[in-house]
């Protein structure tokens, strides 16, 4: 049986929330439908709606659901007009940077984390105001939380909007929109626990927004299309779980803390990365030297062990990560990093064997061979 | 969690509970396949990796799922699974399609064609590209709900870039020429997309042989989960679109996200039962219909059918009954789940436009009644709701002064009715 350590990329779905998906399929009816079938999916999605709010401490008529993290990504991107200035961190998702490639890019600091200074500076020259910030609230390679909300307010000064992807930092710590300060904000189900498919944009009281997708008057007029009714089931309950759940997640820091400080025993010139400032529990970013990322994640996967070599989209490719290269990360680093991202199905047993099987494989492989 | 289904659950609960309505809403939603449901469950639990993990086995293993289902997809329309892109569902498709290929080519052709019957989203989209510059032409449907091919072959011009026409309309189920249509547009070098959210699994489709370069196709009417749906788009010649969602650069570049393996799987199911079981499927659904429609119009004069009804797939009625109102059939019938227009209009009081466009006055538009059959519709189903709307309509009318006036032979046009 493999031990799934990649809970980053996608978390196996919670019971809870498979069983509310498989009974909403087994139920006809749309949403928009006057009828009693109508009614009844209309119920569960506003039922979600309120769930989903709860994990972002919003109201349920901010959340507009859409297909997933990227959509809301890019709903939110788009909001920007042709000519307002965007802003975007080094580190955020592709959803974001390609979203909008003609973004001014804000630096991240070698500990992985955006200075609020360095928004500040990157806003100073805004004349009319016209502007839009997007800054994630976790990094989904290293798990570098942000200070976003000390951002939105450096961006509220400048008269800029703010943008925030939540779709790591959603049920893995505690997220409020109305203590973050920020007008939109994304979160995805399969990253909770719920099913993939379904995600959606959180806006703040009172934000405008425009549609991207044009049709029917779904999700009052902001998103176009028959809601997933399942999804949004599914999305609710694991929003649920996971915000009841959050203490509980805290402790997989303990599991992560035990394995890096062992792997760094044997290693020394190991690489944590962003391991000096506020992190997501379940995240561990970390190289190997002298082994190849590639080489890391088949010998694991040989032994039995699903762990990645960076974002899941991008795991195909050659690229090296854009956040640790933004993070000063010198090559041999950047070839080397592996990310580990613990999840809800986690036990202490399962980072046990992944921590042997870490340090048998440096050892065979890595300088540690070399020394022997 | 228990992923099999057992016999004696072969049929969706909504259709097994007869406690609840009669579904005869088939073209808002179709209930999930239980067939389908259960090629879905494991991916919703063991099998839940992401397919573009590309390092280990839970991403290899959703990948594989996702491009089965793939070829599923493209095989029902005799595309190859390259040409078929994962979108959310039809509406996006309807977006991406239209959208993307008149933004890419915007500097060479910039008029759109389309069909005043088309679904909202097409409508509201064209709507939107006009506001950025685009012409576009709004084409009329005769009263059968078809559209004239010689108006169309006017209408295209040197500048046109795309003709968008649905497969099967929505409300009154009409089937337009797609062959004819798109051996027009590839005459006069024009992007021919079709929103065949309701026609896939219901009319034998060919891209091929019908020209078809781009098409819009939803999970949740093919008895396919809902939040998933494809847009077929064509590679020879190639059909190159601006893409609505970046980031991640899935589904060739031109919809990025996540791909829902779950959606994907079930939608590839859909499609390959719809395959197998269409012809045998619609022979069944044309009975039904028929008696239906016989048993309404046997019993009760002054009712008018809406849409041609030899070019139409089985699955749907749409019928005007005069001297009712409208609100107040609906509110007789509870226990059928009927609607009066589509769905995503069905709160608001406005008449159908696409019962509009056929002509119809706004009386009768407000009395029409469409009544959508499907997989799971049985022959008691139909004669319980033929009972109940000849009950109700019967009801009604005798409570109508106007119908009394009819029946004594008074022209009720010819009145002129004082303000009040």
């Amino acid at each position: 049986m493999t031990i799934y350590l990649d809970h980053n990329a996608t978390t196996p779905v919670r019971p809870e929330a498979a069983d509310a998906v498989r009974d909403a399929l087994a139920h006809a009816g749309n949403p928009s439908s006057v009828h009693g079938a109508g009614r009844r999916a209309r119920k569960i999605v506003e039922d979600a709606r309120e769930q989903v709010a709860a994990l972002a401490g919003a109201r349920a008529d901010d959340v507009i659901f859409t297909s997933g993290g990227t959509e809301a990504n890019n709903l939110a991107l788009a909001n920007a007009t042709v000519d307002a200035a965007v802003f975007v961190s080094d580190i955020e998702h592709a959803s974001v940077l390609d979203a909008r490639p003609d973004a001014s890019r804000i630096a991240v600091q070698a500990d992985g984390v955006v200075d609020p200074a360095a928004v500040d500076a990157a806003l100073k020259d805004l004349n009319d105001g016209r502007a839009l910030v997007s800054v994630m609230l976790a990094n989904n390679e290293t798990g570098a939380i942000q200070p976003v909300a000390e951002i939105a307010e450096v961006a509220k000064r400048h008269g800029a909007a703010v943008h925030c992807d939540a779709v790591q930092a959603a049920g893995k710590m505690a997220v409020d929109m109305k203590a973050l300060g920020v007008d939109m904000l994304s979160l995805s189900a399969h990253k909770i626990g719920g099913p993939q498919g379904i995600g959606a944009l959180v806006i703040r009281p009172g934000f405008k927004i425009s549609a991207t997708h044009w049709g029917g008057g779904q999700e009052r007029s902001r998103r176009a299309g028959t809601e997933n009714v399942p999804g949004i089931a599914g999305f609710g309950v694991a929003a649920e779980r996971a915000l009841a759940g959050i203490e509980v997640f805290q402790e997989l820091a303990l599991l992560r803390d035990r394995m890096e400080a062992h792997n760094l025993k044997s290693a020394p010139e190991a690489r944590v990365f962003a391991r000096d400032v506020a992190r997501l529990a379940n995240t561990s970013c970390i190289t190997m030297p002298g082994i190849s990322a590639k080489t890391q994640v088949m010998s694991f996967d040989l032994e039995g062990f699903a762990v990645s070599a960076g974002s899941a989209c991008s795991s195909g490719k050659v690229e090296s990560s854009h956040v640790l290269k933004a993070m000063g990360a010198d090559t041999d680093q950047l070839n080397s990093a592996l990310r580990i991202s613990l999840g809800w199905t986690t036990t202490a047993n399962e980072i046990d064997q992944f921590t042997a099987a870490w340090t048998a494989l440096y050892a065979r492989l890595g300088a540690g061979s070399m020394a022997a | 969690m228990s992923t099999a289904i057992e016999k004696k659950d072969a049929l969706p609960a909504t259709i097994k509970n007869r406690k609840t309505p009669i579904y005869l809403d088939y073209q808002a939603t179709t209930p999930t396949d239980p067939r389908v449901t259960e090629k879905m469950l494991p991916y919703f639990s063991e099998q839940f990796g992401n397919p573009h993990s590309r390092n280990h086995f839970f991403g290899w293993e959703a990948e594989d799922a996702v491009e089965i289902a793939r070829e599923q997809i493209a095989h029902l329309i005799g595309a190859n699974a390259k040409e078929i892109i994962y979108t959310s569902g039809a509406t996006e498709s309807n977006n991406l399609a239209i959208k993307g290929v008149a933004q890419f080519f915007k500097d060479k052709r910039d008029h759109i064609i389309t069909v005043v019957t088309e679904h909202k989203c097409v409508l509201d989209t064209c709507r939107h590209l006009e506001q950025e510059g685009f012409e576009v032409t709004y084409l009329p449907v005769q009263k059968n709900g078809l559209i004239d091919l010689e108006l169309l072959r006017k209408t295209m011009t040197d500048k046109t870039v795309l003709v968008s026409v649905m497969g099967v309309n929505n409300e009154i189920g009409v089937i337009q020429p797609l062959k004819e249509i798109g051996a027009m547009c590839r005459e006069n070098k024009t992007f021919f997309h079709t929103d065949c959210a309701q026609a896939v699994g219901k009319i034998p489709l060919d891209v091929e042989d019908m020209n078809i370069d781009l098409m819009s196709i939803s999970g949740h009417k093919i008895y396919g989960p809902m939040g998933i749906g494809a847009l077929y788009v064509r590679r020879r010649p190639r059909v190159r679109l601006v893409p609505m969602i970046n980031g991640g650069g899935q589904e060739r570049g031109m919809r990025s996200g996540t791909l829902p393996t779950p959606l994907c799987v079930g939608l590839g199911e859909a499609c390959a039962i719809a395959e197998r079981e269409m012809g045998a499927e619609n022979e069944r659904l044309r009975q039904l219909r028929d008696r239906m429609y016989q048993g309404i119009v046997g019993r009760l004069p002054e009712v008018y059918l809406n849409g041609d009804m030899d070019q139409r797939i089985p699955g749907n009625l749409n019928i005007s009954f005069a001297f009712v109102e409208g609100e107040g059939l609906m509110m007789g019938i509870k226990d059928l789940a009927v609607s009066s227009g589509s769905a995503c209009t069905s709160a608001s009081l406005e008449p159908s436009y696409v019962l509009r466009a056929l002509g119809l006055d706004v009386e009768l538009a407000h009395t029409s009644l469409r009544i959508g059959f499907g997989r799971f519709t049985t022959e008691e189903d139909v004669y319980h709701a033929v009972d109940a709307i000849v009950r109700e309509v019967e009801r009604l009318r005798e409570m109508s002064p106007l119908w009394e006036m009819h029946q004594e032979g008074i022209d009720i046009s010819s009145i002129e009715w004082a303000e009040h």
